[in-house]
């Protein structure tokens, strides 16, 4: 084993003529928060689809947690966990019953699964609130929940897409907590984001443009490198390159 | 086996916690079996009967006694003009008029032959029909009982029987189409509204991206509409044998079995229609157009197959109703065993697999 989490070698993935990943090389460490950035239709969703096996590379390579994204997917599956940009909990069912639906599929015993959500419901200060529905919690406390019950088998790599969105900033701020406790506990952190003072939190951050990763470091690092104060200027001198429209 | 066991369990949470969507799929089937069994009757009673009786003498009495005794008219009026005919018609006092001519009786003696006239509202063909029918089977009696008087020698009585449905009741034929369209509606619909449902949440990519394996949560999803489609053929049944009085001829179990195969046919159509409907909206209009009308029309539910031009006999054959209704027929009627209802068997079970087949293949499909 070595102490990288993903090592993608010219990953690519083409529909048609149109090339929506085109040889994406990255490695990310293990532990550590990766940001992926992009514009709309830049192809991050696309890549991240490849590495959680949600779709089949067109060419190129990568380990996800040490397994091959073409062979190994069912691997992959029960070493990763996934938020996706849409809610990922059902909202008819109640925080217990969703922690326990989860827990169920990747395959919790009966006392991990206690011991884990009874943890996990004090975490969020949500015990007084197990039964409730989960339609009738503030979106804020449903997305910190949904993280908790995403990593709740103690996966190698978390995949957050777009965690944050709609989420007012104190909630956010809770949020990016919540990863830091979940990467200093070892686990790796690949989330994509589209705000830019979020990127500022990674250790490192690529940017996609076109399909193609135009940049990839530390956020110092690129704030350096591109003479700007934020990394919201080095995303505007990237992205004004762009010649796909966004979708 | 944990997982799944898990994520059947929260299918029925989604089903139980809805509670007006699960009370409509218990109750449909009961108030369609009460509106098709006691609202929408093919039987015609109390038909209201206009009378022009010009012979006035016993033979004419003798006549119209015998319809007042019948059920199914009711002598609204008598009429004294030919003006008057059309006007109860138009005024809709009777739908059916009997004219007794003024030499009835003369004509009966002297001639052997003696006519009289019924005149029905054609505007609704059917009744005007079926009203006909009966009117001259009263006719029929009353000449029957002068020959018997007469003493003719030779006499020659069609008798009629209608078999397994005697008394030609209106639930015999109503009962296996009910049954045909609800599980086609209730299985068939709300799995792939239900898959849909996911999709649409964006909760089935997580599923996806979890260790379960995707044939597992598809089956998981349609198993709580397996049991409702179960519970759906047990009301049915019990309320076709309890209270329209319609026995079970042939074999319960074997029926039971039709009905779970059917149901599983019905359920990979609805696995097929998820994996080509992207939002709630389009599978339910999928289902309504790919279901719901050719069930109705097609399956010789309502109108009888033998009876539609040729294509549609054709296009007909495709219908997984039909098959279905012609085996409960068969089975709940007839009292056929399994040897009579082999051929729709294979064809149910070969529409099972097809749908099955390409739903598969559009899933993989998906996921590349």
């Amino acid at each position: 084993m070595n102490d990288k989490a993903i090592i993608t070698n010219k990953l690519t993935k083409k529909f048609g003529d149109f090339v929506a990943a085109d040889s994406l090389s990255f490695e990310v460490g293990k532990g550590e928060i990766f940001g992926f950035l992009g514009a709309n239709g830049a192809g991050k969703t696309t890549a991240m689809r490849m590495l959680i096996g949600l779709s089949k590379p067109s060419s190129g390579t990568a380990t996800v947690a040490g397994f091959d994204v073409y062979k190994q997917t069912e691997k992959i599956k029960q070493n990763i966990g996934y938020m996706s940009q849409k809610f990922s909990l059902y909202e008819d069912l109640t925080v217990q019953e969703n922690i326990d639906l989860f827990g169920g599929i990747y395959g919790l015993g009966k006392k991990a699964l206690k011991e884990k959500s009874q943890k996990l419901l004090s975490s969020l200060q949500l015990e007084d609130d197990r039964n409730k529905l989960v339609q009738s919690l503030p979106l804020g406390w449903r997305q910190k929940l949904s993280f908790s019950i995403a990593i709740i088998h103690d996966p190698q790599i978390v995949f957050l897409d777009e965690p944050t969105g709609g989420v007012d900033p104190i909630t956010r701020r809770q949020f990016w907590d919540m990863i830091y406790a979940a990467s200093a506990s070892g686990i790796t952190i690949f989330v994509t984001t589209h705000y830019m003072d979020e990127a500022e939190y990674c250790n490192r951050v690529s940017i996609m443009v076109d399909g193609k990763i135009e940049a990839l470091d530390t956020p110092d690092n690129l704030k350096e490198q591109y003479h700007t104060e934020s990394m919201d200027g080095v995303f505007q001198q990237l992205a004004r390159a762009a010649k796909r429209q966004a979708d | 086996m944990k997982q799944f066991i898990e994520f059947v369990r929260k299918e029925f949470y989604h089903i139980l916690r809805d509670t007006r969507s699960l009370l409509l799929l218990l109750v449909m089937p009961i108030a369609l079996m009460i509106i098709f069994g006691f609202a929408i009757t093919n039987e015609i009673k109390n038909n209201n009967l206009a009378i022009y009786d010009l012979a006035k003498d016993a033979a004419s009495q003798k006549i119209i006694s015998s319809f007042r005794a019948s059920k199914y008219f009711n002598i609204s009026c008598n009429i004294h003009s030919t003006a008057e005919i059309e006007k109860v018609f138009q005024q809709n006092k009777a739908s059916i008029v009997i004219i007794i001519p003024a030499q009835f009786t003369s004509n009966l003696v002297a001639t052997n032959r003696a006519n009289i006239q019924i005149i029905a509202d054609g505007s609704d063909p059917n009744t005007a029909t079926s009203l006909i029918n009966y009117a001259t089977a009263i006719i029929r009696d009353y000449q029957a009982s002068l020959a018997q008087e007469a003493n003719i020698p030779y006499q020659i009585q069609a008798e009629t029987r209608m078999l397994y449905n005697p008394e030609l009741k209106s639930a015999f034929s109503f009962v296996p189409g009910v049954m045909g369209l609800i599980l086609m509606l209730i299985t068939a619909m709300m799995t792939s509204v239900a898959i849909v449902k996911e999709k649409e949440l964006g909760t089935m990519e997580v599923l996806l991206v979890s260790p379960l394996n995707p044939f597992l949560i598809v089956i998981s999803k349609a198993i709580p509409y397996f049991i409702i489609g179960i519970v759906n053929v047990l009301t049915i049944i019990a309320l076709s044998v309890f209270v329209m009085g319609l026995p079970v001829a042939g074999s319960f179990i074997l029926l039971l079995g039709e009905s779970t195969l059917f149901i599983i046919c019905c359920l990979s159509l609805g696995l097929l229609i998820s994996t080509l409907a992207q939002s709630q909206q389009v599978a339910l209009l999928i289902s309504m157009l790919v279901l719901l009308l050719p069930t109705m029309m097609l399956s010789g539910f309502i109108f009888p197959i033998e009876n539609m031009p040729v294509a549609l006999q054709w296009v007909s054959n495709i219908v997984p109703a039909k098959w279905y209704i012609l085996m409960i027929k068969a089975i709940m009627l007839k009292g056929l065993g399994v040897a009579a209802v082999w051929k729709e068997n294979f064809v149910l079970v070969g529409m099972t697999l097809f749908f099955l087949g390409v739903s598969i293949k559009r899933f993989n499909i998906r996921l590349e």
